[in-house]
């Protein structure tokens, strides 16, 4: 094969790994999305503060990271159990830009604590995940990202079957599509808000280890939330497939952006051009690739 | 009994629509102004002029556009860092346009520069405005990240608008207006104070006006709004528009007036988010809001590095800037939960009360 195509492939298969790390933390904010209708900033936020947690955990405790993983959880749920209390629960009812709002304060207090807790200082996670890069026939890909998007692959089945064949995946279900009528059949929205809100969390921390094992835990990694933002317009904010297939999209497409246009520009286009690509896409089409339509009637 | 309206008559229309109709309000709003002028410049250190009241009155006047456009017109933005930031770089490309013209002396005055860098932000923002007609709430936030980006990128990457300066960095040429040069922190404080006190009073009056109510109705139900006759393009365009005035003259004065040498980065995310916290601590929808907003920002983290040492706790640098994370981010929670009017809204109950002082009703 021509070295030009190899080095195309390879590039586009990085693009699309990488795309699939974008589709962790999305999925954590599309999940919180469809069950709640609460668009949740502090996605990022809670990626971090779960890696912090864990290294946090690992490095004072002196643990196997099993263990520190299996405490983490529990930080989280401990986490979402808070939101719930201390936030959610005290603004139902409220316009959704007020809650959009409040998770922005969520935001800055997780940072903040966290960092409080834990140091800032950058922490290397390694919990394990092969490193470095693989040979398939020419073509090289890091390993990790294989993992990273295997992990998704594997997130997203549990998601779906946790959310189409289990009783309280049904019940989510119905929260998202009306919070009365759900009530009414005797769903308590509270313990569903938790259960979400957990799960979104525990989807931090894998996000949370992939990214830290990549880049190292520090505050840079809430930035990979700002990433995720054009991930979820691109693919809706209400479809789990539609975050994965994001993800791909825009994976790739900054990669391919950054190498064949990027020199032509002055490079460093990653930052903005998954935000241009997905604000374009909206002027088609404005509710995303698999979001639900917003109908309005006069 | 200091709100007392009994016995102040309105005879004319004229009257009845002033901007301050009671006459308590009016002395007060006189009071501060000559208190601003004549008493600050006097009375404060250079150090609080320079570091505390010129940054005050710059980012409560960008806090006033953000408030326009997210406020009244319910358009949420998080890019006001990359409009302040076009109106730092295209004043910039003014002052540097004219002096290469017409000597040092520069052919466009700088009021006029200023002013002129306001009008190329408004124009940048209808551009990032036009989609806010088909992608509506979060969509669009996220939309305007674009322009968060997008802008900070250009800057940095695109000599031309540092006029190929190698570090990225634009230096402020001296403010002169008619050969008199403001160069003292007071000097520079008064130019900024009218600047924004001319502003603030436009803001007031325009969203007391036909396109403020417009603002307001896209904001409040826009279908409705539709139906009554605002034109839901024009109302959110000119949203977008004079917030994005405002934001920019902001970013001139920043530059210009506050820093002197500036760099893309300044106008970062960070600064995005702090402007819009002090439209929700101070109040959304309010311009009084704006200023309290923007005092209680610029305020708490020089209170958190000042008074914890005071009072015998050493805190680490790094300690105080997690602490003043977490308690933005307690205090916008408590704000949407307690009083989503935020502290505008304390000054309104104050008024009530003084109202009926000393008695309970």
């Amino acid at each position: 094969m021509m070295i030009e195509v190899l080095f195309f492939l390879e590039v586009l298969f990085s693009g699309l790994l990488t795309g699939t790390l974008y589709s962790l933390v999305a999925l954590g904010f599309v999940l919180i999305f469809k069950a709640s209708g609460v668009f949740n900033f502090a996605q990022g936020a809670m990626m971090l503060f779960a890696a912090l947690a864990l290294v946090g955990i690992q490095e004072m405790l002196g643990v196997h990271w099993t263990v520190a993983f299996v405490i983490t959880v529990v930080i989280m749920i401990g986490v979402a159990w808070c939101i719930e209390k201390f936030v959610l629960g005290k603004l139902v009812n409220q316009e959704g830009i007020i809650l959009f709002m409040a998770t922005i304060g969520v935001t800055f207090f997780l940072d903040g604590f966290g960092q409080t807790l834990f140091g800032s200082d950058i922490k290397t996670l390694d919990i394990g995940l092969p490193q470095g890069s693989l040979d398939f026939g020419g073509i090289y890909i890091d390993s990790l990202e294989l993992v990273a998007g295997g992990t998704a692959a594997a997130l997203v089945i549990g998601l779906a079957v946790f959310f189409n064949k289990t009783k309280i995946g049904r019940a989510l279900r119905a929260v998202a599509d009306d919070h009365q009528a759900a009530m009414s059949v005797g769903i308590s929205l509270r313990t569903i808000w938790i259960i979400v809100w957990s799960v979104a969390g525990i989807v931090g921390l894998v996000a949370g280890i992939m990214w830290g094992t990549k880049l190292g835990v520090q505050f840079s990694l809430t930035l990979l939330a700002l990433k995720a933002l054009p991930v979820l317009m691109l693919g809706g904010f209400t479809s789990i497939p539609g975050a994965i297939i994001g993800g791909l999209i825009i994976g790739a497409g900054e990669k391919l952006a950054e190498i064949y246009i990027g020199p032509f520009v002055g490079g460093a286009i990653e930052n903005w051009f998954a935000y241009m690509l997905a604000m374009m896409f909206l002027l088609v089409r404005p509710q995303g690739l698999f979001g639900e339509k917003i109908i309005e009637r006069v | 009994m200091f709100y007392r309206e009994a016995g102040q008559f309105k005879s004319s229309y004229k009257e009845d629509q002033a901007i301050f109709p009671i006459l308590q309000d009016r002395i007060g709003i006189a009071v501060l102004l000559v208190a601003a002028y004549l008493v600050v410049p006097f009375v404060m250190s250079e150090y609080l002029i320079g570091a505390i009241m010129t940054p005050f009155l710059i980012l409560a006047l960008a806090a006033i556009g953000l408030n326009i456009l997210t406020g009244y017109a319910g358009q949420i933005s998080l890019g006001t860092g990359g409009f302040m930031a076009v109106g730092a770089f295209s004043a910039y490309k003014f002052a540097t346009w004219s002096i290469a013209l017409g000597g040092a002396e520069g052919t466009i005055p700088l009021v006029l520069t200023i002013l002129l860098a306001g009008v190329v932000t408004a124009i940048v923002g209808i551009m990032f405005g036009i989609p806010s007609l088909r992608i509506k709430g979060f969509y669009l936030a996220v939309a305007t990240l674009a322009a968060q980006f997008f802008i900070e990128w250009m800057l940095v990457k695109v000599g031309w608008f540092t006029n190929y300066s190698p570090s990225g960095v634009i230096t402020a040429p001296p403010l002169e207006i008619l050969g008199y040069l403001f160069d003292t922190p007071a000097e520079k404080y008064i130019f900024t104070l009218t600047f924004v006190a001319i502003m603030a009073w436009a803001a007031k009056n325009l969203v007391r006006s036909h396109i403020g109510r417009g603002w307001m109705a896209i904001r409040d139900m826009d279908i409705a709004a539709e139906i009554i006759g605002f034109r839901p393009l024009q109302t959110k365009l000119s949203a977008f528009a004079v917030s994005s005035f405002f934001c920019g003259v902001a970013g001139a004065l920043w530059a210009f007036v506050h820093l002197g040498t500036v760099e893309p980065e300044a106008f970062g995310i960070n600064r995005s988010f702090a402007i819009l916290f002090m439209v929700i601590i101070g109040g959304m929808g309010s311009i009084l809001g704006s200023f309290i907003g923007a005092a209680f920002i610029t305020l708490l983290p020089i209170f958190l590095n000042n008074v914890p040492p005071l009072i015998g706790w050493n805190i680490g640098v790094d300690m105080v800037a997690h602490l003043e994370f977490m308690i933005f981010g307690v205090l916008i929670i408590f704000f949407l939960i307690v009083e989503p009017h935020g502290l505008a809204r304390l000054w309104t109950i104050g008024k009530e009360k003084l109202r009926s002082w000393p008695f309970p009703y």
